[in-house]
């Protein structure tokens, strides 16, 4: 499929959808953008919807079986980083805490 | 020959023999990087001091014959999404522009342990996202085989430093062709190595379930040297696979006489560049000759590669990227932030490439509740169906040849309008990653004066045997050793 | 009633779980969801100390993992899954043999991967329950457990002017969430389903319970619906109660809110609460966006978990005896009522006590419960003791109730004597001694003492004699006076008697 054939099905991303995941992922973006945006997710998704066609009834999924299992560590304690060398990369920090601007109603 | 064009091997030869200091060929790299790279731009960064004092630590080594091994005193450096202490770490993003990790990947501590010399970091698609480098922050890289070409992505410039003799060898990363892809454009050596082979602790995870970690080089034997270094399980990755790492050395030497080589068919569908196929017919020859049974396989579900890929790609990078938020390291953009949820929403609009952030808002579309059944999980159950193609077909062969790129390095802004076309052109390479198996991509001809790879796929864990049948392909012919005219 | 560290009495305005009213009879539906944070040295999946978490200076208890910075990567603590397989067993589920974590995806300042490690679909444990003795019902009843599955803690947010302060200390600390079924239907029956599991995270030493310190939280899930009915109604979420008090007031709360609710015709909105106990209000938390989408996966970083038969056969041999065996036991094999049995119990180190001073003591089970609920808690709870560190050896009390029973000193003395034992630390004989308190039981003496009561008061003698018995009690405290509280009441009794007897033949 090349993107200017039309778009084969009803599917479609529309920009209200665009807006709901950008926010999601907390993603600023313009009205503008979410248009741009729903074209281009419609016909990336649509495209793989290609997948349907694969009978997939009595299949495991791959994440669910792994060539390693188990793998763990002891409890025991590992040394730690400095906080000096932590908060170096802190953009906003009072030496002790790391600062982050208020939070209203989040959770 | 100048210093910085010797391979690994020619390179710990002349300094095991003490007829060359690592100091002098880190200085002559360095300076060889200052003249050539405003020209390619492989490099994000370059960290003269920090080498030069890593040299003087390898003659001393080397001085008192201390833990020498093939890699002391070599000059080498790696794809930016690969923790560098302090070395500034960018993923080629805005939102890590400034950001300097206070550790070390654990593959750097074994280069670090075996003597090797980090001269620098290399560009690359942001966050790994892109397959023509085109889509860095920062600049674009040039190919050095012709300027106004890509050089592939997304470990651009780890193929074409290593192309153009910017140090003996770098590390890529590899999630749906990201070390093939560069290398194949480049005239470049690459490993994408088994999942689970390298560690990958330290590397700024794109898709946890895909990413690998593997060697660029001039050639198969120098390859197989970065390997050794590197391989082997490490406690700090907890998918990283327990079984003992081999003598990648040791077998390279063997002949190849008997081994099977299968064609996947569907891999030689209509799409390739003719001169591209021109040159894989021709290395198909090549192995013919050197005593391989040709035969035909079939990888069935080969055209559903691309969206597992990319589904599972989407979900993985939605939540690996969630923790760049500005509040503990990198961009932070608190301007008219009245709130913690406004400091998230214009640090990462501000911070994130047009990339980036589509695949991030798609990966939160395919998660979402109503939709993680019909994609993320539909895609988790076909990937099993990809595996199990690979199974049956290396119970017909030991190793599987298919082009890695359709097409040989295209032009600068050629693909950049639309995303799916650009998805598209990773069709060779998305496969073996969902299933985690190797593949080792070798110089294999030109096609209209630019460079084409094959790749060799093998079975989990047979690095080995990739090596030793690219080693044989690579005595016989002589397409890895030409170099770029600004070389 | 052993009480110690926290009040778990309840108060007159709890008895609102059942409502009253010539209207809608509501019942209340609740299930609880606790988060215990497990006794591992180190996190669930770094090495960094987990154990000061809340004692140590901000930041210090960190690394790239709990820190999120780029590149780290989780690795399971097999301690945590040890004790997360041993509550499983405790709490009588199915270990699952095969363990997946998940990522939960969500932003907050105290999440710093922006997802947190967690399980969804295969959980450590699942489908339990456990067994509660609920007052004032006095009956058992059985609470279905849902699930028991292992998680890692966030980080501790506070306040300072215009900016929220993060410490990452307590960021990846093991959790372990246990979550009931909404089989509890009253106030009571929470408040006994809560203190079991903390007693039984004690017992099994994989949780202090020292809910100050915010080991321990719950979240109630709260509902009504018209009594005798099935359904399942609207419910709401009331998150971060940190106390038992805290639980029961809001649930009683919550339940009074819906009830009113629904009297009145309106609907109840399923919504997040929190629970303000200055107002004594629970309050609506919903944010600015719709219920979380937590876009739930398995987690790529970290293999699945297998848990053999054998390790969970191994695991089970560790296992101590738990709280509702204890119980049973010391109603067999002490003599116990099942409410005495279950007061004991509620408290690992108190249980402790009490069965190693019947081991040390010659005096009946039943008597020593008595000393032990009654005198003895009333000196722990008015001179705050923690409980964990009683400063009476239990040789010591046995000692003392020994005395009592063998007859040596009465009552009245013997509660000196435990005040004192309270206050120097020494051993009763010894004080019993130094004080004089041996009980007099000497016959002649005591006859001599009463003889003299009689022969001053005549009035009173001749009182009893027309039929008031009341002035024999009178009687016994003159010879208490005259004795300084030391005649054996026993004896007394019985000699006064005889002489009252005498007195009227004469």
């Amino acid at each position: 499929m090349t993107p200017q054939e039309p778009a084969k099905t009803d599917f479609t991303i529309d920009a209200d959808m665009v807006k709901h995941v950008a926010f999601l992922v907390r993603l600023g973006i313009l009205e503008e953008e979410a248009q741009a945006f729903s074209h281009q997710f419609t016909a990336i998704i649509d495209y793989f919807h290609l997948l349907n066609e694969v009978d997939t009834q009595n299949v495991k999924p791959a994440c669910e079986t792994s060539s390693t299992q188990n793998v763990m560590r002891p409890d025991e304690l590992r040394p730690s980083m400095s906080r000096q060398d932590f908060m170096k990369n802190v953009p906003h920090q009072d030496g002790a805490f790391v600062q982050v601007p208020l939070v209203f109603g989040e959770e | 020959m100048e210093l910085y064009n010797l391979s690994i091997r020619a390179a710990h030869d002349l300094i095991s023999k003490k007829q060359v200091s690592s100091l002098e060929l880190t200085t002559a790299t360095l300076e060889h990087i200052h003249n050539t790279d405003p020209h390619i731009n492989a490099f994000v960064t370059v960290a003269d001091e920090l080498a030069l004092e890593q040299a003087r630590q390898a003659d001393h080594r080397l001085q008192i014959g201390a833990k020498v091994t093939p890699l002391t005193g070599i000059p080498f450096a790696v794809k930016d999404c690969i923790s560098t202490k302090a070395v500034r770490t960018t993923c080629s993003s805005k939102i890590l522009e400034n950001y300097i990790p206070q550790y070390n990947a654990s593959v750097i501590d074994r280069l670090a342990d075996a003597g090797a010399v980090l001269v620098g970091k290399h560009n690359m698609d942001e966050f790994g996202m892109g397959s023509s480098c085109e889509n860095s922050a920062f600049f674009i890289t040039h190919n050095p085989w012709d300027l106004d070409r890509v050089p592939g992505g997304s470990s651009g410039g780890s193929a074409a430093a290593v192309a153009a003799s910017m140090g003996a060898f770098a590390l890529g990363e590899d999630t749906g062709g990201s070390i093939r892809m560069p290398a194949s454009f480049c005239n470049v050596t690459g490993l994408k190595t088994t999942y689970g082979r390298v560690s990958r602790y330290g590397l700024i995870a794109l898709v946890s379930s895909f990413d690998s970690i593997g060697p660029m080089a001039r050639d198969a034997y120098d390859c197989a040297t970065v390997l050794q270094a590197i391989a082997g399980q490490d406690p700090h990755d907890a998918t990283s696979l327990p079984a003992p790492v081999p003598d990648y050395l040791q077998n390279l030497e063997k002949p190849v006489k008997g081994l099977r080589l299968g064609i996947p068919k569907e891999y030689f569908q209509a799409g390739m560049e003719p001169g591209v196929e021109g040159s894989i017919r021709a290395a198909i020859r090549t192995f013919e000759e050197l005593g391989m049974e040709i035969r035909e396989v079939s990888l069935p579900h080969t055209k559903f590669g691309l969206p597992v890929y990319y589904l599972v790609l989407f979900a993985e990078a939605s939540a690996n990227l969630a923790r760049f938020d500005g509040t503990r390291f990198g961009l932070s953009v608190t301007q008219g932030a009245k709130n913690v949820i406004d400091l998230y929403l214009q640090t990462r609009r501000a911070g994130f490439g047009p990339e980036v952030k589509r695949r991030i808002m798609l990966g939160a579309y395919v998660l979402s509740a109503g939709y993680y059944d019909a994609y993320y999980l539909k895609a988790q159950k076909v990937r099993t169906l990809l595996r199990q193609d690979f199974d049956a077909a290396f119970e017909q062969c030991d190793a599987l040849v298919a082009p890695t790129c359709p097409t040989t390095a295209f032009k600068l802004g050629e693909k950049t309008d639309d995303p799916l076309t650009m998805y598209l052109s990773d069709i060779y390479v998305v496969a073996t990653n969902p299933a985690g198996v190797p593949s080792l991509s070798l110089p294999c001809g030109f096609s209209n004066g630019m460079p084409v790879g094959m790749q060799l796929i093998g079975k989990h864990l047979s690095e080995d045997l990739l090596l030793q049948i690219g080693h044989a392909y690579q005595s016989a012919t002589d397409w890895h050793l030409k170099r770029p005219a600004i070389v | 009633m052993p009480t110690n560290p926290q009040p778990i009495g309840i108060s007159n305005d709890l008895q609102l779980s059942k409502i009253p009213g010539d209207k809608m009879i509501c019942e209340p539906v609740i299930g609880l969801e606790i988060h215990a944070e497990l006794q591992t040295k180190s996190k669930m999946f770094c090495g960094c100390s987990a154990v000061y978490s809340s004692t140590s200076e901000p930041n210090t208890l960190i690394c790239p993992v709990c820190t999120a910075l780029p590149g780290a990567m989780p690795v399971v603590n097999q301690k945590a899954v040890e004790q997360a397989i041993l509550v499983g067993l405790a709490l009588n589920c199915t270990i699952n043999p095969m363990n997946q974590f998940a990522r939960k995806n969500y932003f907050y300042p105290d999440l710093p991967k922006g997802y947190q490690i967690s399980q969804y679909t295969l959980p450590v444990a699942s489908d339990g329950w456990l067994d509660i003795f609920e007052e004032p019902m006095s009956e058992i009843q059985r609470v279905q457990i849902r699930r028991a599955h292992l998680e890692e803690d966030t980080a501790k947010l506070s306040h300072q002017g215009k900016y929220a302060l993060v410490d990452y200390n307590r960021a990846g600390v093991p959790l372990l969430e246990i979550v009931s079924e909404p089989d509890m239907h009253t106030v009571e029956a929470t408040l006994a389903y809560a203190t079991r599991i903390r007693a039984i995270l004690r017992y099994l030493g994989v949780n202090s319970g020292d809910m100050e310190k915010g080991v321990l939280r719950f979240e109630a899930n709260v509902s009504v619906r018209p009594a005798g009915s099935q359904e399942l109604r609207t419910r709401t979420e009331i998150k971060n109660l940190n106390s038992f008090r805290a639980l029961t007031r809001a649930c009683a709360y919550e339940i009074q809110r819906q009830t009113q609710l629904y009297e009145s015709g309106s609907t109840i909105v399923q919504e997040t609460l929190g629970w303000d106990d200055v107002k004594g209000v629970t309050v609506s938390q919903r944010s600015k966006e719709e219920a979380h989408d937590y876009r739930y996966f398995p987690e790529p970083d970290l293999p699945p978990l297998e848990i053999s038969r054998e390790w969970a056969e191994q695991i089970k041999t560790g296992l101590p005896e738990l709280p509702e065996a204890r119980s049973q036991r010391f109603v067999s094999e002490f003599g116990l009522t099942i409410k005495e049995a279950s007061l004991l119990i509620s408290e690992k180190s108190l249980a402790d006590y009490f069965e190693r001073t019947v081991s040390l003591s010659k005096s009946p089970a039943k008597v020593i419960y008595n000393w032990i609920s009654g005198e003895f808690m009333r000196f722990v709870n008015d001179l705050g003791i923690d409980l964990d560190h009683l400063p009476i050896p239990a040789g010591n009390l046995a000692e003392l109730v020994d005395l009592a029973t063998g007859r040596i000193i009465n009552d009245n003395s013997a509660k000196l004597v435990l005040k004192d034992m309270f206050e120097t630390g020494q051993a009763p004989k010894a004080i019993v001694e130094a004080k004089n308190l041996a009980q007099v039981s000497d016959e002649g003496y005591l006859e001599s003492v009463i003889a003299r009561i009689l022969s001053e008061n005549p009035k009173e003698v001749a009182s009893y004699l027309a039929g008031k018995e009341a002035v024999f009690q009178w009687m016994m405290g003159q010879v208490a006076r005259l004795t300084r509280g030391k005649a054996d009441p026993q004896v007394a009794r019985q000699l006064l008697l005889l002489a009252l007897e005498r007195a009227k033949n004469k």
